[in-house]
C-alpha cells in the first residue's frame, strides 16, 4: 500500500496531445475519482499510472519509488476493466487464482485466498461458473476480487460501474467502498458520474485539456470550484456574467455580490451559483437583507419525485435553474413571474 | 446484495413467454434459407460419396461390361491382403501430421500478428499475400517448387553463394519437399482459422494477465493459446483431411518415394481402373482419419474441462 505520485505526464497519439503536464499526487490508502468529459484523458493517465502505457515525459512514482520504467507485471497494480476482462476460458475460481498463481501460490493456500476474495464480493458458491454464465454485476465483482486478491499495492478502476443499471450500482458503489476502506488499498477511480465521483471520493479530480484543472475533497471541489470548467462540469451552475463595478459585478439581472474577492475594478467577471442555492420567492416580495436578487419568468417545472427543478429565464433571457424540494416547489404556470434570492456567501467567482 | 440467481431469472423469461405464431415463422424463413445449401449438398456430396461407397462393395468395375454385378466386401481388406499398403497409409499419416503441425507453427503466429500488429492497408496487403498459394495454380506452384528444390537449383544455388564450400543441395525427391509443397499450398487455411479466433480476443483480456504479474511467454500459454483453439483444431481439420488424400504435391515433389494413399487411390481410378478398389481404400482411410479425430477430440475435451 501506497501512495501514488505523477510529475509532469505528457503522452501525445499520433501528434495530438493527450496529456499535457499532469501532476497529481494519490494520497496512501484514499480513494480518488477522476473525472472529466469523455476523451479528456482519463483512461490514458490511469492506463501510464498501470504501466500499460508509458508516458512520452514524466514520471511515476509508487510508495516513493520511480516506476516510470518498470515493466507492467513487475509494477503489482490491480486494475478492474471497463469491460471486466475476465478469462473466458477459466472458471470464476481460476479467473481470481490467476494472479496468485503468477506470484507462485498454488494448491491449498491458493484455495484459501480465493475463497476469501469470493467472500469479500459475496461470491461464494459461484468457484465453478464461467463468467458468461454471471451477471453484469456478478461478473465485476469477480473482476474486482481478481484485481485485490494478489494484495497490490493500488486499485485501478476504469469506470467499473458504468455498465450496471442504477440499483445495482449504488449497492455496488457502497460495496466498493466498504472493500476499499477494509483492504486501505489506495483507489484511483474514473467514472463519468459526478454524482458517483462525489459519494464514494476521499478527494475528486477534475481533468480537462490534458492536464489537471482542480483537486481536493468532494465538498470543496462542489463548494468551490476554480473554473467555469469545474463549475459546469461537477454539478450545475448558474453563471452570470458583468463587469467589476462598485464591489458588485454589474450583470443584465442587476448588480450581484459574492463574499468571495472579486477582479479588479472594471474587470470582466463571472459568478456562479448552485441550483439548489436559490430560493424562489413571489413576484415583488423581498430578499432576505444582502441577498442577491434577479427577477425570472418560470418556463417550465421539471417534476423528479423528491425534488422538482424550475427552469427559469433571466430579464434578458438567460436560463436560470433552481431545485427545491418538490413540497417547497410553488405551484405555478408556465409564464409566472418569480424573484430569485441566493446569499453572498454562496455566489462564487470564476476565473478561466 | 440481492439474491444471485434474480437477473439470469429474469432474462431468461421473454425467450420462454413468445407467442406461437413468432416462433413458426423464423422455422419456415431458416428452412428456406438453408434449403439451397443442402440441395446442394445433397447433389454435390451424398450423391457422388453414395456412388462410390456402392461401387466400394462391387467386385469389379461396373462400366462397360454386360456382367451381371457382383457384391463383395473383398476390397475392404486390402490393409491385410496387401501389407504394403500400410506403410503407405503411415506414410500418407505422416505427411498429415508433419503438415499439419508445421502449419499450425508457423499461421498460429502469422494470424497473431496480423491480429495484433497491423491495422488498415497493411493488414490487408499481409492478408493479400498470405493467402496467395489460393490464387495460384495448384500444377504452376508445385512445378515452380521443383526449380527451387531440384539439385541445381534455386536453393541450391543460394546454398552455395553464402557458404561455398558444401556440396550439393537438394530436396527434390524427398518426404521434407512433400510437406513444403504442402505446407505452401495449405497454410492459408490454417492463417484465416487462427486469425478469426485470435482476432476475437479483447485487448484488456492481455492487459489483465499482465497486470495480474504474466510475462508475455506466460500470457501467451495461459490466455491467447486457449482462445486460440478452437481455430486451431479447425484449421487442423481443414488441412489434415486433404493432405491425407493429396497425390499431386507426392507425385511431382516426392517423385518415387511419393507413394501416398492419395497416388495409390488416385492410380486405381485413372490407371489400373478399379474404382471398387479406390472406393473401398477411399473410406478405409476416411474410417481411420475419423477414428484419429475421435480420439482426439476426446483429449482436447478432457484437457479443457476443468
Ligand atoms: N491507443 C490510442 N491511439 C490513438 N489515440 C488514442 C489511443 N488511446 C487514446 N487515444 C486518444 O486519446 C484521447 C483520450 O483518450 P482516453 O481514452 O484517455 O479518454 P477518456 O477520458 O478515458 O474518455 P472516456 O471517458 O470516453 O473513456 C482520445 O482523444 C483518444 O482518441
Ligand atoms: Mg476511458
Amino acid at each position: 500500500m501506497s501512495g501514488v505520485e505523477v510529475q509532469g505526464i505528457r503522452k501525445s497519439f499520433g501528434g495530438a496531445p493527450v496529456l499535457d503536464d499532469v501532476a497529481m499526487r494519490f494520497a496512501e490508502g484514499r480513494f480518488t475519482s477522476l473525472l472529466g468529459p469523455s476523451g479528456s484523458g482519463k483512461t490514458t493517465l490511469l492506463r501510464i499510472i498501470g504501466g500499460f502505457e508509458a508516458p512520452d515525459a514524466g514520471t511515476v512514482t509508487i510508495g516513493g519509488a520511480d516506476v516510470t520504467h518498470t515493466p507492467l507485471w513487475k509494477r503489482r497494480i490491480g486494475m478492474v476493466f471497463q469491460s471486466y476482462a475476465l478469462f473466458p476460458h477459466m472458471s470464476v475460481a481460476d479467473n481470481v487464482a490467476y494472479g496468485l498463481h503468477r506470484q507462485g501460490i498454488r494448491g491449498a493456500a491458493a484455495r484459501a485466498e480465493v475463497a476469501r476474495a469470493l467472500a469479500l464480493v459475496e461470491l461464494e458458491g459461484f468457484d465453478a461458473r464461467r463468467p458468461k454464465q454471471l451477471s453484469g454485476g456478478q461478473q465485476q465483482r469477480v473482476a474486482l476480487a481478481r484485481a485485490i486478491v494478489t494484495k497490490p499495492r493500488v486499485l485501478l478502476l476504469d469506470e467499473p460501474l458504468s455498465a450496471l443499471d442504477r440499483r445495482l450500482r449504488q449497492t455496488m458503489q457502497v460495496e466498493l467502498r466498504r472493500i476499499q476502506r477494509d483492504s486501505g488499498l489506495t483507489t484511483i477511480f474514473v467514472t463519468h458520474d459526478q454524482e458517483e465521483a462525489l459519494t464514494l471520493s476521499d478527494r475528486v479530480a477534475i481533468l480537462d485539456g490534458g492536464r489537471i484543472v482542480q483537486e481536493g475533497p468532494p465538498a470543496e471541489v462542489y463548494e468551490r470550484p476554480a473554473t467555469r470548467f469545474a463549475a459546469t462540469f461537477l454539478g450545475d451552475a448558474n453563471l452570470f456574467a458583468g463587469t467589476v463595478r462598485d464591489g458588485a459585478v454589474a450583470t443584465p439581472s442587476g448588480p450581484l455580490r459574492s463574499e468571495a474577492p472579486l477582479p479588479a475594478e472594471g474587470a470582466p467577471a463571472t459568478l456562479a451559483v448552485r441550483p439548489e442555492k436559490v430560493l424562489p420567492l413571489p413576484a415583488g416580495a423581498a430578499e432576505p437583507a444582502g441577498f442577491n436578487a434577479v427577477d425570472a419568468t418560470l418556463r417550465q417545472t421539471v417534476y423528479a419525485g423528491a425534488t422538482s427543478t424550475l427552469l427559469l429565464a433571466t430579464r434578458d433571457g438567460d436560463p436560470v435553474k433552481c431545485f427545491c424540494q418538490s413540497r417547497d416547489a410553488p405551484a405555478l404556470e408556465p409564464g409566472a413571474a418569480l424573484r430569485l434570492a441566493w446569499s453572498p456567501t454562496h455566489t462564487l467567482v470564476l476565473g478561466g | 446484495m440481492s439474491a444471485p440467481s434474480t437477473p439470469e431469472g429474469r432474462r431468461a423469461r421473454p425467450s420462454i413467454a413468445s407467442p406461437e405464431g413468432r416462433r413458426a415463422r423464423p422455422a419456415i424463413a431458416t428452412a428456406a434459407l438453408l434449403l439451397p445449401a443442402y440441395a446442394w449438398l445433397l447433389v454435390a456430396v451424398f450423391l457422388p460419396l453414395g456412388a462410390m461407397l456402392f461401387f466400394s462393395f462391387l467386385k469389379t468395375n461396373p462400366f462397360g461390361s454386360k456382367a451381371p454385378l457382383v457384391f463383395t466386401g473383398a476390397h475392404y481388406l486390402a490393409f491385410v491382403t496387401r501389407p504394403y499398403l500400410v506403410d503407405v497409409a503411415i506414410t500418407s499419416l505422416r505427411l498429415g501430421f508433419w503438415t499439419t503441425g508445421i502449419c499450425a507453427a508457423i499461421g498460429l503466429p502469422t494470424a497473431l500478428a496480423i491480429a495484433r500488429a497491423t491495422r488498415g492497408r497493411v493488414r490487408q496487403t499481409v492478408f493479400l499475400l498470405a493467402i496467395l498459394p489460393f490464387w495460384t495454380n495448384g500444377l504452376v506452384r508445385i512445378f515452380s517448387w521443383t526449380m527451387l528444390l531440384r539439385q541445381g537449383g534455386i536453393l541450391d544455388d543460394l546454398v552455395h553463394l553464402v557458404l561455398p564450400g558444401v556440396g550439393s543441395v537438394g530436396l527434390l525427391y524427398s518426404f521434407p519437399a512433400i510437406v513444403v509443397g504442402l505446407v505452401h499450398a495449405y497454410l492459408p487455411y490454417m492463417i484465416l482459422t487462427c486469425y478469426l479466433a485470435v482476432a476475437g480476443i479483447d485487448d484488456a483480456l492481455i492487459d489483465a494477465a499482465r497486470s495480474l504479474g504474466a510475462r508475455l511467454p506466460t500470457v501467451f500459454a495461459t490466455v491467447i493459446l486457449p482462445l486460440a483453439l478452437p481455430g486451431l483444431v479447425s484449421g487442423s481439420i481443414l488441412i489434415f483431411v486433404p493432405v491425407i488424400g493429396s497425390f499431386m504435391e507426392p507425385r511431382i515433389l516426392g517423385g518415387r518415394i511419393g507413394v501416398t494413399m492419395g497416388t495409390v487411390i488416385e492410380d486405381q481410378f485413372t490407371q489400373a481402373y478399379n474404382w471398387p478398389l479406390g472406393s473401398a481404400l477411399s473410406f478405409t482411410m476416411l474410417g481411420i482419419v475419423l477414428a484419429i479425430f475421435a480420439l482426439f477430440s476426446s483429449v482436447l475435451r478432457g484437457r479443457l474441462a476443468p
